[in-house]
């Protein structure tokens, strides 16, 4: 199963090195990452497969979600198959 | 692979633009309840609605989590307890209204409909028997929602049926005057009531349903007007195509959560209800589309065709989207659920002959409208006769949701909280219609209605 991870926010040093951190705790691999940086604003957004994941998903999102609430940006972690619904026939 | 672009313009729908589930609604039929005493009717309907409905509310609040959508609603939809208790014999259903009550508070879910008739060619004495205990029924519960179809276009119009609603409205605004009359604000009175509909207040469980069914309603009139805005200056073709495409990704979300909930809970999916439904919040008003698509003010001139298109493009967008369409369908204009609709009315632009005018194109009808405390129960009785003909005579869905708000003239406000919003005391006309009313009788079925 594949996960989404978004990150939103002012840029600052560290961003994917802090994210990429909590997803290797908890063995999720990182399948492909794109980011864009417009002005100060940074977007990433990060494929992942949650398959073997140590903690439930829930978990998972709750400590992103709290890296971000620190670093001040914003992070959300949800299932892939929301954007496949929307965007694809 | 989906791209970024693609991502981040979901992100955006759902962080700034309102896009949300409006609604899972859970069908329950209770027709396995019937009993010929009170007490075990009672007993049997919390029962079967608890057991069933135990895991839904967190399974909605899962499947919000996992996807990262709001799902604002969790409810829960019944067998219309007037053919659910028409064997117990009583003539006061409030007990059964107030069980209904209970097991909704149980469950976790912020309403609960059913509380219902369907009386389009006649009355059984269950039928009246609930009819005559809508107002204290509404007075004595929170959650319980009520219905009442008193026409189809197959049976016509039955008018005893309207001329006891007039009563039954002004009863429950009188019952409930210390909370700015928010009984009626809880019943619907309709005509070609659909019976998988999954919006309060007038969803109930219909006859030809399963023992249980997930039905849900989408939302996301800020989403649609944020891209009617990024368009520009395009032709009214080129925006009808904005908004379906707008559309067919609202309703795949719809999709999706009800695919899941249907999973989950182990029970069958029934429909996605194609709406545009509003909510008082900023930026998620069904009037602000029409605006932004070129009005000045919504109720003006223009506003008719405006909304016609808006409700065509919606539905053909949303019908690709999903593989069982159905309930009401359409964009509601609810005027005290739409801040939009507050601003015009307060404004003096929009009227309620307007609005009689709008629901001809778009669901549902005349819908949260507040009007003066005394007017008479023949006027409210024929403003329905009104907006119930323009249902019957145009084979869709119609109804009325008039709160005659006790001590309050026009101009005065009515603050009914949360998703019901505030209204804007609207002035309706004061010519008689008594004789018309009192009358009585049914109206004929339209010819158009003889398909076969």
């Amino acid at each position: 199963m594949r996960a989404v991870i978004t990150v939103i926010g002012h840029d600052t040093v560290g961003i994917i090195a802090k994210t990429s951190a909590v997803l290797s705790r908890h063995n999720v691999n990182i399948l492909d990452i794109t980011q864009s940086v417009l002005g100060d604003i940074f977007a990433m957004v990060m494929f992942a497969d949650i398959s073997a994941c140590s903690v439930p998903f829930r978990d998972l999102q709750n400590e992103l979600e709290a890296l971000g609430t620190e670093i001040g940006v914003q992070i959300s972690a949800v299932h892939e198959e929301i954007f496949n619904a929307m965007h694809t026939v | 692979m989906i791209n970024t672009g693609d991502i981040l313009e979901t992100i955006k729908m759902i962080r700034e633009e309102h896009l949300d589930i409006r609604t899972i609604t859970m069908g329950i039929s209770l027709r396995d309840c019937a009993a010929e005493d009170m007490n075990r009717l009672c007993t049997r309907i919390y029962d079967k609605i608890t057991k069933t409905a135990e895991h839904l509310v967190r399974t909605g609040e899962d499947i919000e989590r996992d996807f990262g959508i709001p799902i604002i609603n969790k409810r829960i939809s019944v067998t219309p307890i007037a053919i659910v208790a028409d064997a117990c014999g009583a003539r006061d259903y409030t007990p059964i209204a107030q069980t209904l009550d209970r097991a909704a508070a149980v469950t976790g879910v912020n309403f609960i409909g059913g509380f219902s008739a369907l009386v389009h060619k006649g009355f059984t004495p269950g039928d009246r028997a609930l009819i005559d205990s809508i107002p204290e029924a509404l007075a004595s519960t929170e959650r319980v929602c009520s219905s009442v179809n008193v026409a189809t276009t197959k049976a016509g119009i039955n008018m005893d049926a309207v001329a006891l609603m007039g009563g039954v409205i002004k009863k429950a605004a009188y019952l409930t005057r210390d909370r700015d009359s928010i009984g009626p604000a809880k019943l619907v009175v309709f005509a070609n009531v659909p019976e998988d509909n999954p919006f309060m207040a007038g969803a109930f469980h219909g006859v030809g349903e399963p023992d249980c069914a997930i039905n849900v309603g989408v939302s996301g009139p800020g989403v649609v007007r944020s891209a009617i805005a990024r368009a520009g200056d395009c032709s009214l073709a080129e925006l009808s195509e904005i908004i379906k495409r707008t559309a067919f990704k609202i309703t795949r979300v719809g999709q999706l959560v009800a695919n899941e909930a249907s999973a989950r809970l182990g029970v069958p999916f029934g429909i996605v209800d194609l709406s545009l439904a509003p909510t008082p919040e900023v930026g998620d008003s069904v009037a602000h589309i029409l605006e932004e698509m070129g009005l000045a003010c919504c109720g003006g001139p223009g506003t008719t065709a405006a909304l016609a298109m808006l409700n065509d493009a919606v539905k053909k967008g949303g019908v690709m989207a999903s593989s069982q369409v159905g309930g009401l369908s359409g964009a509601f204009i609810p005027v005290s659920e739409d801040a939009g609709m507050i601003d015009a009315v307060r404004a003096g632009v929009l009227h309620l002959d307007k609005l009689e005018a709008m629901t001809a194109v778009c669901s549902v009808g005349l819908d949260m409208i507040a009007i003066p405390g005394d007017t008479s129960e023949e006027t409210i009785c024929a403003i329905i006769a009104d907006e119930i003909s323009i249902g019957v005579a145009n084979n869709k869905t119609t109804a009325c949701r008039l709160i005659p708000a006790y001590g309050c003239k026009v101009g005065d406000e009515v603050e009914f909280g949360g998703l019901l919003g505030s209204a804007p005391v609207m002035e309706v006309g004061r010519t008689s219609p008594a004789r018309f009313i009192a009358r009585g009788g049914r109206i004929p079925a339209p010819i158009h209605s003889l398909r076969n």
